[in-house]
């Protein structure tokens, strides 16, 4: 009866995500291509498809992210833009962007997700260390704040040191949906499943977290090893995400909560409803983005931004949070 | 179970220290103390959640030696009920809960057997939280969350069963449910180490560990008059004991 239920809600949650990605290939923001005529082809094929699936792709994997840092930290407010990781995985691919050249579009990918990928890992590391761990979610936003001002200086030296690349850091930085192809589609898609399917395995630790770290341990988990591989999925599929959208923020912080009441308390339903979550609210933001002040688009960044802003306010609202802050 | 020079500790500091305990093995042990004796400390020490030396030995084997998932099926323990929320708010319901009991007997992909089922509704039916199982843990009173997370306990289905205030929150009747529960568990030949306050219900235990300070006080037979003397010295001649129905009750003096 419960499998039922749930199946039901996932098949909700499938058929929502297909229906966008479709709406987000019809649309745009030169208007509908409701006729799939030969002129359109291009536009429907080479452009939209791959920026509407790119875009739920990088939001499913801030989604899966976000659900990640909050079942594992037990906190809240614990997201990939909140952890100090997406401005690291910024600074990553800031670096390789300035100091890198490889040539070819493949290794590109590779050097600009690896970057982004070993950011993402040093600023959630950094944020951890400055707030002497996990426990107090006033002293990990703060940290994770201070961790992103740091980070967004060393990003603006970037853009000082290297003038004419002021522009694509500029767009990094305000997430953008613009340049996702193919190729960022396949990479997402790849990072995606493994992290996903790694993600689903273990999540039996963060069920067995709910219960406080000394009852987890005498379950006979490897606590130590498990946390850091999922700190390493959390900064995987951020630096992912950030790689090739930018900094998208709020999709990781609200994702999780939108689907907490929908999937009960299993962190495998939840995490996976996370992601779906994610690409829905990433997708749908950038629908947004794309139509509101058509012909001319605005950086889906910025609509996530005043979208999570707003949801953060609620949350922050909220008796038991307020009441711990 | 017996321990040989036994210490414990928190971080750098040895908070209990030179403990030769012996536990006697199918039967249940109290552990007692004046608050800051370290009883839970020794229990966290067996249950493998705090740094010790010396040796801790079952059945003639040394604790150190054991592998994380067989020392969590050897030992299952209940941790004291914490009063704070959780700042998620998700909760799992009482049965996903008591499932998680069966952890330690799973393979790597965490999928429940029909065994890991019979046992998890044994376990709720023992602790009288089978008609719970659909709540969610977060939701329930302080006495009910005891019942399900003492069924967690026992859905390990551990020789030893480690219990740091498994009488908190529960109301008399259910007080009284424990004590049958706990003649069942040593009916099926079970170890039971309990930290208790409730020095009445800790005497009904077969035997009794006094820790005073992080240093063993005294132990023996519950029945024996020199346990009940050392008890009265352990709490500065404060205390009375006086035989009420059969079974020893402690009175202020």
């Amino acid at each position: 009866m419960q499998k039922n239920h749930l199946l039901g809600k996932l098949s909700g949650l499938l058929i929502f995500s297909a229906t966008l990605v479709l709406l987000g290939t019809l649309l745009g923001s030169t208007g509908a291509s409701w006729n799939f005529i030969e002129s359109d082809q291009a536009l429907v094929l080479d452009i939209r498809l791959p920026r509407s699936l790119g875009a739920y792709l990088a939001g499913a994997l801030l989604g899966l992210a976000g659900g990640i840092a909050q079942s594992l930290f037990r906190n809240p407010l614990a997201d990939p833009y909140l952890l100090g990781s997406a401005s690291g995985a910024l600074l990553g691919v800031a670096s390789i962007l300035c100091f890198g050249y490889l040539g070819n579009t493949w290794l590109e990918m590779i050097g600009l997700n690896g970057g982004a990928f070993i950011g993402a890992l040093l600023g959630v590391l950094a944020s951890l260390l400055l707030a002497g761990g996990y426990q107090s979610s006033l002293r990990l936003l703060l940290s994770g704040v201070v961790i992103s001002v740091i980070i967004g200086a060393a990003n603006s030296l970037f853009t000082f040191i290297r003038p004419d690349l002021f522009q694509s850091i500029q767009s990094f930085m305000l997430g953008n949906t613009t340049l996702l192809n193919w190729s960022g589609v396949e990479m997402m898609t790849i990072v995606l499943a493994l992290c996903l399917l790694i993600t689903l395995i273990i999540s039996p630790v963060l069920d067995a977290l709910s219960l406080g770290e000394n009852t987890a341990r005498t379950l006979g988990l490897p606590l130590d090893q498990l946390r850091l591989v999922l700190i390493g999925i959390l900064a995987l599929a951020t630096g992912c995400a950030v790689a090739q959208t930018g900094l998208v923020a709020f999709v990781g912080l609200a994702a999780p909560h939108l689907v907490r009441k929908l999937a009960g308390g299993r962190q495998r339903i939840h995490l996976l409803f996370s992601c779906l979550g994610g690409g829905i609210l990433l997708l749908s933001s950038d629908l947004i983005a794309r139509t509101l002040f058509a012909p001319i688009e605005i950086p889906v960044g910025v609509v996530t931004a005043v979208l999570g802003g707003f949801y953060l306010l609620v949350l922050l609202r909220r008796s038991s949070l307020r009441a711990h802050i | 179970m017996k321990t040989y020079q036994l210490n414990v500790y928190r971080g750098p500091c040895a908070i209990l220290s030179n403990l030769n305990l012996d536990i006697p093995q199918g039967k249940w042990t109290s552990v007692i103390g004046p608050n800051g004796a370290g009883k839970s400390s020794l229990l966290q020490a067996i249950a493998g959640l705090l740094r010790w030396d010396g040796s801790i030995t079952i059945d003639g084997l040394d604790l150190s030696t054991f592998a994380n998932k067989d020392l969590a099926k050897k030992i299952a323990w209940l941790d004291q009920v914490s009063s704070a929320p959780d700042e998620l708010g998700d909760s799992l319901s009482v049965y996903e809960t008591v499932m998680l009991g069966r952890l330690p007997h799973q393979g790597w992909l965490h999928l429940p057997s029909d065994t890991d089922h019979l046992l998890v509704e044994q376990a709720l039916r023992q602790s009288d939280a089978w008609q719970l199982r659909h709540r969610p843990l977060q939701k329930l009173s302080g006495g009910e969350r005891q019942r399900a997370l003492l069924a967690r306990l026992l859905a390990v289905d551990s020789d030893v069963l480690l219990m740091d205030e498994p009488l908190a929150n529960l109301d008399p009747p259910h007080q009284a449910d424990f004590l049958q529960w706990q003649d069942k568990l040593l009916g099926q030949g079970k170890t039971l180490v309990t930290v208790l306050h409730e020095i009445h219900f800790a005497l009904r235990a077969d035997h009794v560990v006094m820790l005073n300070q992080g240093k063993l006080h005294f132990q023996g037979s519950s029945q024996d008059p020199a346990t009940h003397q050392a008890l009265i010295a352990l709490f500065g001649g404060r205390i009375r004991l006086e035989k009420l129905g059969g079974d020893w009750v402690a009175l202020p003096n």
